[in-house]
């Protein structure tokens, strides 16, 4: 009997661990710590997540331009008829495979605005070009397409909001300071469990440490540590990775003997901070009010919204070498159709 | 004289030898099996100046399982009340905010109690008085905390006294008491902002102390930090050192230490000479209780003094520790890089 409940109470206490065995890899100088700490169990459930589509057979950039063909192609008329309908037909079955056609586009008249979405989906594609063209610092030629963040939803399945404060009786006791909450946004921890509003949209310093052994006028404190912390337990979550992919964790700081990860990782908080800031931002009176957050916010990027688990979405395979037109450098930027 | 009750407590070894399960594993040296009882001790009689001790004493089974089995009666007095009254103060300050925090519902409360907290003021505050939902609570939580610390302090050094004992439990205790006013109190002012302080919460102020450690370029290179870890565990090592060895000896009556110390052949020189054999060198029955008590202080203190110099003297421990030698090159395995902030300009 006693041993019985020894044996439930250590499975109690249990209860909230990953069970062993866990895959260890070594990244980095041997001894120091610097290791990948993988589930297995985890990685095929990732995994699972990371298949690439087929890509439909391309017919060729040759013939008449979609412009000539289509009416009212404002993003997308430098490339063939053939290759604009064969990436509307990929689009559909990337973003919208159960509403069809019809999720963006009123079927009496395609060409027509009326449909929220097509607005935002354009907006979305002139993304894409910037992204896969001026981001290469992080996506380099592997680049991005609809599906990297899509994955066959209308709604990605990773996007962010920004959090509203906790409720608490007539403002005189409680604060929670944007923090101590179990929130997913951070494994659970109590770190502030909005770092997004801050550092993916907003331009905050997300570096506290000093750079010097002795003080020198670093004024960041512990709080603001504890969001860069938030942060990067995000990007840890959102990677699928450990601090050690990107840091020689002896020292945060440094940049001296750290993966070069961590250079991709930088443009990356870069990129999304822009394209919150460029795309998302502004199609917020563009999208009805059910598809926005408590605050009325639009939804917006953060790096699972791409990586999804992976340390690479898709585990680095490259759907855009199939589609050369979602590349192409932007033509004059257009603007968003009212409604 | 005193009349000896004994709990027969073997009677279930003696009825397993009866049936023939006698090799069956009985550790009876995990709890006190043999519970000497005789009737209920009021203590010493008291000075002037002194409060009556409070409460019907009475004996416990369980108690006694893990220690003497008479509980009470307790010598509360002044200082006792004072402190449990600021400490009831700054419990309800902290557990009120926690509860507010949830709006007030006591399921979420039971269920997120280890992620709330009380926060202590945001940094742009600095040391001046914030707004009550601002840190305020935290202010004032704090100084109830330290008030009832402090008395209780004072109560043990008096109770000590009154004893006619060393003051050795108030001086052990200062040391701890010495590492929370350098959390909450000393260092705060030295770096002009409240917000440095600890949060009252359970994961908190554990996240609040892997925070510090990566906003002050990682503790691990604090050689006082080192320090406090040796003592910590050396602590725990000389504790299992020591309970380990009195334990073993219980069979030859270790436990009653001074009628042990200068007879031959007996539980004491027995553990003494298991420690001269192994190790070369054996601690006293004296000894070993200064080993431990210092261990035990230099914990907090060391532990303290490294909390004050960061921030104020050292703020970025890693490259302290590059600039004096003390953390070690190691091969670079990455191609190199270089922090892009620095070659394009970009903001941070």
């Amino acid at each position: 009997m006693r041993v019985l409940i020894a044996i439930m109470a250590a499975m109690a206490v249990l209860s909230g661990c990953e069970r062993p065995p866990m895959d260890a890899v070594q990244h980095g100088y041997r001894g120091t710590g610097m290791a990948q700490i993988y589930n297995p169990r985890t990685t095929e459930l990732v995994a699972a997540k990371q298949e690439v589509p087929v890509a439909i057979p391309s017919p060729g950039s040759e013939g008449p331009r979609a412009s000539q063909v289509f009416k009212n192609v404002q993003v997308l008329g430098d490339i063939s008829a053939g290759e604009f309908t064969r990436l509307m037909v990929s689009i559909t079955a990337w973003v919208a495979p159960d509403q069809g056609c019809v999720y963006c586009h009123n079927p009496a008249n395609f060409a027509e605005d009326t449909v929220y979405t097509k607005v935002v989906a354009r907006r979305m594609l002139q993304m894409t070009r910037d992204i896969n063209s001026q981001w290469t610092q992080h996506v380099a030629q592997t680049g991005v397409t609809c599906y990297t963040c899509h994955r066959g939803q209308p709604i990605p399945s990773a996007v962010w909001f920004k959090k509203k404060d906790a409720p608490y009786g007539a403002n005189f006791m409680g604060d929670k300071a944007g923090q101590n909450t179990p929130d997913p946004t951070v494994n659970l921890s109590s770190l502030p469990y909005d770092p997004f509003t801050p550092f993916l949209l907003g331009n905050e310093s997300i570096r506290v440490n000093a750079t010097t052994a002795l003080p020198t006028g670093n004024r960041q404190s512990i709080k603001q540590a504890e969001w860069t912390y938030g942060l990067m337990v995000h990007l840890s979550q959102a990677l699928g990775v450990n601090c050690t992919y990107c840091h020689n964790t002896r020292s945060f700081q440094s940049w001296e003997g750290n993966p070069p990860q961590r250079v991709k990782a930088w443009h990356g908080i870069r990129m999304a901070r822009s394209l919150n800031n460029d795309y998302m931002e502004p199609l917020t009176a563009t999208f009805p009010d059910h598809r926005k957050g408590d605050l009325g916010d639009v939804a917006k990027i953060n790096c699972e919204t791409c990586h999804q688990g992976a340390y690479k979405p898709l585990y680095g395979a490259s759907m855009l070498k199939d589609f050369p037109e979602l590349k192409e450098v932007r033509p004059a930027p257009t603007q968003v159709a009212k409604k | 004289m005193v009349e000896l009750v004994v709990e027969p407590a073997d009677l279930v070894s003696v009825a397993r030898e009866l049936i023939g399960a006698s090799d069956m594993a009985d550790y009876q040296n995990i709890f006190t099996t043999v519970q000497v009882r005789g009737p209920l001790e009021y203590g010493v009689p008291l000075g002037p100046g002194n409060s009556p001790r409070d409460g019907q004493p009475f004996f416990s089974h369980w108690l006694g399982k893990i220690g003497n089995a008479q509980f009470g009666p307790i010598y509360l007095g002044g200082l006792g009340l004072a402190s449990i009254i600021c400490g009831i103060i700054a419990t309800t300050v902290i557990g009120m905010n926690m509860l507010a925090s949830v709006n007030y519902n006591p399921i979420q409360f039971i269920r997120q109690l280890f992620w709330l907290s009380l926060e202590p003021p945001p940094p742009s505050y600095g040391l001046s008085l914030p707004p009550l939902n601002q840190g305020g609570w935290w202010l004032i939580a704090g100084l109830f905390l330290t008030l009832s610390l402090f008395l209780w302090w004072w109560r043990t050094y008096r109770r000590a006294r009154e004893l006619g004992m060393g003051t050795h439990v108030p001086w052990a205790f200062a040391a701890a008491i010495w590492l929370y006013l350098v959390l909450g109190f000393f260092r705060p002012i030295l770096m002009g902002s409240w917000g440095e302080a600890v949060p009252f919460g359970i994961f908190p102020h554990l996240d609040w102390t892997a925070a510090f450690s990566l906003r002050y370029g990682n503790l691990f290179y604090n050689p006082f930090h080192a320090l406090s870890i040796v003592f910590l565990y050396g602590s725990a090592l000389l504790f299992a050192m020591h309970g380990a060895t009195i334990l073993a000896v219980t069979r030859y009556g270790g436990e009653r230490e001074i009628e042990q110390i200068t007879d031959r052949g007996t539980a004491s020189e027995r553990a003494a000479l298991f420690w001269r054999w192994t190790m070369g060198f054996n601690a006293t029955m004296e000894s070993i209780h200064r080993w431990a008590w210092w261990f035990a202080v230099l914990c907090p203190l060391t532990g303290g003094i490294g909390i004050l110099l960061t921030g104020t003297v050292v703020d970025n421990w890693y490259l302290w520790a590059i600039k004096h030698g003390v953390a070690p090159p190691y091969p670079d395995v990455f191609p190199a890089i270089t922090d892009p902030a620095s070659i394009q300009g970009a903001k941070p």
